[in-house]
């Protein structure tokens, strides 16, 4: 189970959200919409402490910490539980797919190198790159590149994934892949946290679809709720901006 | 003035190349240790340790801020007499260590420089998997930017051997001091430091060839 209770974050006087309660179940998927500016990546970011929360409570497992008073110790194990696929996928540059996947399985985890590729072999089968193990990220499409960012965190074994943007960098000609390999993930009923954009995928694949805008969580319901029958006005409004620049 | 004495250049040149192994020995053991150094103090540098990185800045600004020369002498003469338990350092050692502390002040600019350059989200992405500072830096950075640095390594290795020429201030007898005192005992001065010359030159031009070389392989680096 995850859990955020009270998470507050401000960049100097700017207070991108006070007080944010959300809770997941394991194998739930969570997206989150929204516009932009309004602290979806900021979100996600304190989830695994890649931002630090000036305030709140996280429970990720059977881990729980405080914002204000977490150890460094509790930080590295708060990461462990959570994996993160980035917009722009920050695939290390200096090492193979394989190795890409393989990387934190040998130094975070410590898991003999030999079993280590042998997993990293495995997941690479799974997101269809079984052919790419040795090539660069350099040689790699943007698609493809983020399915090894998928791998990646795959390969973390994590309570959570959660993905800031994951298809918005790419040309549109990748983006039905990364996305389907989203969807298989789901299937497997990995827990996961998704900012994106793309309605249609919420639709289809979010147990819950959350509002964001200036100040924190405006509502959230399943999807088909949301969507038809938006509660609050800034969410009509966004929803009939949103879905009016993806018909033109 | 006199013709030159060629048959007289070409029996030097054995005598003095017996001494060039010396020479790239200091040399080699001077990178090595300036290395490890360098990415030490780079990485204090980017990482902003406080204390230490007050300490790197001065250090820095020392090496790079007094001739090699001087710092030498201060090491081979001058600090035995402070600690008197380095009364046993050699002309070989202080040269090493001269080399060592100088050349690693500018190298340590450079990879700080190139640590600087690579992509933030790099960074974020190794934190994220739950590595630590240091595992991020000796797995991602650090090899990373040693490569776009090792152009400019190589400029300070080339450097440096010539650089080692300084050793015989030191009474080392390497490619210089030998040189010298085949000048004094035969009065052909010409001769013996144009041979000597013609030596350091052919050295650091193989060496550019080999910068080449490895430029263009790692320019083709992590693109396969
Ligand atoms: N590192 C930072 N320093 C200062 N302000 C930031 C930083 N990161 C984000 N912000 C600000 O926080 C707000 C939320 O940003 P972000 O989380 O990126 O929004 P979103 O992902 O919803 O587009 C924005 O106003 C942004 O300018
Ligand atoms: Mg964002």
């Amino acid at each position: 189970m995850i859990e955020l209770k009270g998470i507050r974050k401000q960049f100097g006087s700017h207070i991108v959200f006070d007080d944010v309660d959300l809770q997941l179940e394991r194998g739930e998927i969570i997206v989150i919409v929204g516009p932009s500016g309004t602290g979806k990546s900021t979100l996600l970011r304190c989830i695994n402490f890649l931002e630090t929360p000036d305030a709140g409570q996280l429970t990720v497992g059977d881990l729980s910490l405080d914002a204000t008073t977490a150890t460094r110790d509790q930080i590295l194990a708060l990461r462990r539980r959570t994996a993160f696929v980035f917009q722009n996928y920050a695939l290390f540059a200096n090492k193979t797919a394989l190795q890409n996947i393989a990387e934190g399985m040998i130094v975070v985890d410590g898991i003999a190198k030999r079993e280590a590729y042998a997993r990293a072999r495995e997941i690479l089968g799974r997101i269809g790159l079984a052919d790419k193990a040795d090539a660069y990220p350099a040689a790699l499409s943007g698609g493809q590149q983020q399915r090894v960012g998928i791998g990646r965190a795959m390969a973390a074994n994590a309570e959570v994934i959660l993905f800031d943007e994951p298809t918005s960098s790419l040309d549109p000609q990748w983006v039905e892949e990364v996305l389907g390999l989203m969807k298989q993930l789901a299937a497997e009923h990995q827990t996961m946290i998704v900012v994106t954009h793309e309605m249609q995928f919420a639709r289809e694949v979010a147990d819950r679809v959350v509002f964001m805008d200036q100040g924190g969580i405006i509502e959230q319901a399943p999807p088909s709720e949301l969507f038809s029958h938006p509660k609050d006005e800034r969410t009509q409004q966004f929803l009939r901006k949103i879905l009016a620049a993806n018909k033109s | 003035m006199h013709a030159l004495d060629i048959d007289y250049m070409l029996g030097l040149v054995p005598i003095l190349l017996s001494y060039l192994p010396l020479t790239l020995e200091m040399a080699a053991a001077g990178m090595a240790c300036a290395l490890v150094l360098a990415c030490l103090l780079a990485v204090i540098r980017v990482s902003r340790v406080p204390g230490l990185n007050a300490f790197a800045l001065l250090f820095i600004s020392f090496f790079r801020g007094t001739p090699l020369l001087v710092q030498l002498f201060l090491f081979y003469y001058g600090l035995p007499q402070v600690l008197t338990f380095l009364v046993a350092i050699n002309g070989v050692t202080a040269t090493i260590l001269g080399l060592t502390l100088h050349f690693s002040a500018y190298m340590a600019e450079s990879i700080r420089a190139a640590i600087v350059g690579i992509d933030r989200s790099q960074t974020e992405a190794a934190l994220s998997i739950g590595m630590t500072r240091a595992q991020l830096m000796r797995r991602i950075v650090l090899p990373q930017a040693t490569r776009v640095a090792t152009p400019t390594l190589m400029n300070y290795f080339i450097d440096m051997i010539k650089s080692t020429s300084l050793a015989f201030t030191l009474g080392v007898t390497e490619l210089m001091g030998a040189t010298q005192k085949e000048a004094a005992g035969s009065f052909l001065y010409f001769e013996a430091f144009l041979v000597v010359a013609v030596i350091y030159w052919i050295v650091v031009e193989a060496l550019s060839w080999v910068q080449k070389w490895l430029e263009q392989r790692l320019n083709r680096a992590y693109q396969r």
